[in-house]
């Protein structure tokens, strides 16, 4: 239900796309220093997902927890986390945000709110939990969002964590962006219930069902959301669907999936028709919506060089940071 | 009522021996006292739900609220992940996993995240947690209820592991984990919970990684830990008897373990056998074994030996449960054949 508060001001539909125009030229400048060999990383291509983490993020501050998984440099991107040191990180250089220690799958960020990037499937739910227990307790005001995708919430931590969540009215949201995939195993092969947000209901939680890839419903959703965990209402599981335009990992061919499906959702690129739409109805000017492109590629032009000239790691950082010094 | 409220029982010293579980009551209670960012959480935990079942954390939701002592669902991962999240927000959370073979449904949260979060991250995250839990043999629970494996835990970068084997360790041990920047695996040995062991002084600590010399001898080290300490006391009386004196290590803390106590005591006896509860293969006699056979080479009287459960299940049927644990005469047994088989 939409009501007026959950509709996007005109400045915050722009400042959604400014962070879209961001996260797609980052990903596409990812694949590009990729395939030139400049960098040998697992990459995660989140193209076509962009939508999703610029209305999350739009409804947040900088206070506010993340807890994101390794397709989840967008996420990290549009929490606030500057480019260069996500740059350096992903090439394990030592101005990285984990001094390259933690890679594109462990990004850290806690100045933006940025508190765990994980490997491990379904993971960042329970820890998102306890981030928002923290917050609960010290009644700061803070929300924890989880991000994960379809395929996790078929693993255990995911029932247990919104389970607990319930129970404990924490002000966390759970955010699905389910792309159809898991890896290379279609969703209906794997999760018997047509709509993984139906599993609220199993917990006595919230769940919205929304369209990832347009920017008002997204929008709405994340807001209402936000606000319900601001006023201690509790958890919500949000399922946004959307679709991955690439394979699971870089360099997979994505053989396993439908072409024609495939086809479908690249033709509805919600990038485009987000940019057309604000042109259209007159929230901004063709010349704004192209410098934010422009400004974007000039910031990876420095992010990217900076990143690659950088100084590795001494090897003294080894064996530090294992643990920390007793009090 | 009040006799369930131990937490409220002032920790003076007298003559009065306190058990395990009291002296990990009060640790709780006076931690939790000092520092209000201490949660507790954990199945049953809370007073309404008999403050645990053994009652180790009994008393403590009635002083300091059910805010700061949850109950939570039968949820291991969410148990653990919810304190790593608090605890990466400021919280010091003491995390119960019921018993030590239920850590297994949490090994994602200890071993992926709690352990490597700080290293992940370059250092600008830690985890400064404690997670409690409980085991041992000898209660007749089968497979699945009392297996030891501290091994697992101490063989991850990023944990440390501490077991203490009486009461003023339990306390001194559990507010130095409290207090530690880094995720704690505390283990208790159930069997020895209800054991009476001399009072301590309040305020009293023990650094984790520092091993205590429980009795000074000279023909062999045996370093052990838990409730094996109380065993291979009874070895070492056992073995004065045939006029053998033991050097006797009490390990306290797995990982990081207290090499330098270890290699110095082995220096002198030039004899060392470990003794542990868990099974022998890969176990943490294997890793002291090792460390004392590389460093201490030339000085050696006999093999590192090791005494542990043999490798299999802990059995149900009482016959094979109690050989299943190690016990004064066994470990005197293995003492007697190193002293024996390289000093005639
Ligand atoms: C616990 C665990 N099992 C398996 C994997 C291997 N794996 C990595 S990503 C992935 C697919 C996950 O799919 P989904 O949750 O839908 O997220 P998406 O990658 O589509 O964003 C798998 C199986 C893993 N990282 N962690």
């Amino acid at each position: 239900m939409l009501t007026n508060s959950h509709h996007p001001d005109a400045a915050t539909q722009v400042e959604m796309f400014r962070r879209m125009a961001l996260l797609k030229a980052n990903d596409e400048r990812s694949r590009k220093v990729v395939t030139a060999g400049r960098l040998a990383i697992p990459y995660y291509s989140y193209r076509g997902q962009e939508v999703i983490p610029a209305a999350m993020s739009v409804n947040l501050t900088d206070q506010d927890y993340l807890c994101t998984i390794y397709r989840g440099i967008h996420d990290v991107i549009a929490k606030g986390t500057p480019l260069k040191a996500v740059w350096a990180e992903i090439a394990g250089r030592v101005n990285g945000t984990c001094k390259g220690k933690g890679g594109p799958m462990h990004l850290t960020y806690p100045s933006k709110g940025v508190m765990v990037t994980t490997g491990i499937v379904g993971s960042s739910m329970p820890i998102a939990n306890g981030l928002a227990w923290a917050a609960q307790l010290s009644g700061d005001g803070r929300v924890a969002v989880a991000t994960f995708g379809d395929g996790a919430s078929n693993i255990g931590a995911f029932h247990e964590s919104l389970n607990l969540a319930s129970v404990w009215k924490l002000p966390v949201i759970f955010l699905c962006s389910n792309n159809r995939w898991g890896e290379h195993t279609a969703y209906g092969k794997t999760t018997p219930v047509a709509r993984i947000s139906d599993r609220a209901a199993a917990y006595g939680m919230a769940g919205i069902h929304v369209d990832g890839n347009d920017p008002l419903a997204m929008y709405a959703a994340a807001r209402e959301a936000v606000e319900r965990a601001r006023a201690g209402e509790g958890p919500t599981l949000i399922e946004a669907m959307t679709f991955r335009f690439h394979g699971h990992v870089f360099g997979d061919a994505d053989r396993y999936m439908d072409k024609a499906e495939k086809a479908k959702w690249v033709a509805a690129d919600p990038y485009p028709a987000f940019r057309a739409r604000l042109i259209a109805e007159g929230l901004a000017s063709e010349e704004t919506l192209a410098g934010f492109e422009a400004d974007a590629e000039a910031q990876l032009d420095e992010a990217v060089e900076y990143a690659l000239g950088a100084e590795f790691p001494g090897l003294e950082e080894l064996s530090t940071d294992v643990f920390g010094e007793a009090a | 009522m009040s006799d369930t409220l131990l937490a409220e029982k002032p920790a003076e010293k007298t003559a009065k021996p306190i058990t395990v579980l009291e002296a990990l009551n009060q640790a709780l209670a006076d931690a939790m006292a000092e520092d209000d960012t201490i949660l507790v959480l954990g199945e049953d935990v809370a007073d309404p739900e008999e403050g645990g079942v053994t009652g180790v954390t009994r008393g403590l939701s009635t002083r300091f609220g059910d805010k700061r002592v949850r109950s939570t669902p039968i949820s291991e991962q969410a148990i653990i992940g919810a304190a790593i999240g608090a605890s990466l927000a400021g919280y010091k959370p003491v995390a119960e996993i019921m018993l030590m073979n239920f850590t297994t449904v949490a090994m994602d949260m200890i071993v992926n995240h709690a352990a490597k979060l700080r290293y992940m991250s370059g250092g600008q995250t830690n985890v400064p947690i404690v997670i409690r839990t409980m085991t041992g043999a000898g209660f007749s629970t089968g497979g699945q209820h009392a297996d030891f494996l501290e091994a697992w835990f101490a063989h991850t970068a990023g944990i440390k592991v501490v077991i203490p084997s009486n009461s003023a360790d339990a306390y001194g041990l559990m507010r130095s984990a409290i207090d530690d920047p880094d995720p704690v695996l505390f283990v208790e040995n159930m069997p020895n919970y209800w054991t009476p062991y001399p009072r301590f002084d309040p305020g009293h600590r023990v650094p984790i990684g520092k091993a205590r010399v429980a009795a000074e001898g000279s023909d062999i080290t045996i370093v052990s830990y838990a409730r094996m300490m109380n065993e291979a006391q009874g070895a070492a009386a056992r073995l004065a008897e045939s006029g053998i004196s033991v050097e006797l290590i009490d390990l306290r803390t797995i990982a990081p373990w207290d090499q330098e106590t270890v290699l110095a005591s082995v220096a002198k006896t030039g004899r060392c056998l470990v003794v542990h509860e868990a099974v022998v293969p890969f176990g943490v006699g294997a890793e002291i074994a090792a460390v004392v056979s590389e460093k201490l080479f030339g000085k050696l009287k006999a093999p590192v030996g090791r005494v542990g459960a043999p490798f299999n299940p802990v059995p149900f049927s009482k016959p094979l449960e109690d050989a299943h644990i190690p016990n004064a005469a066994r470990i005197a047994d293995a003492a007697l054949a190193l002293v024996k088989g390289h000093s005639n």
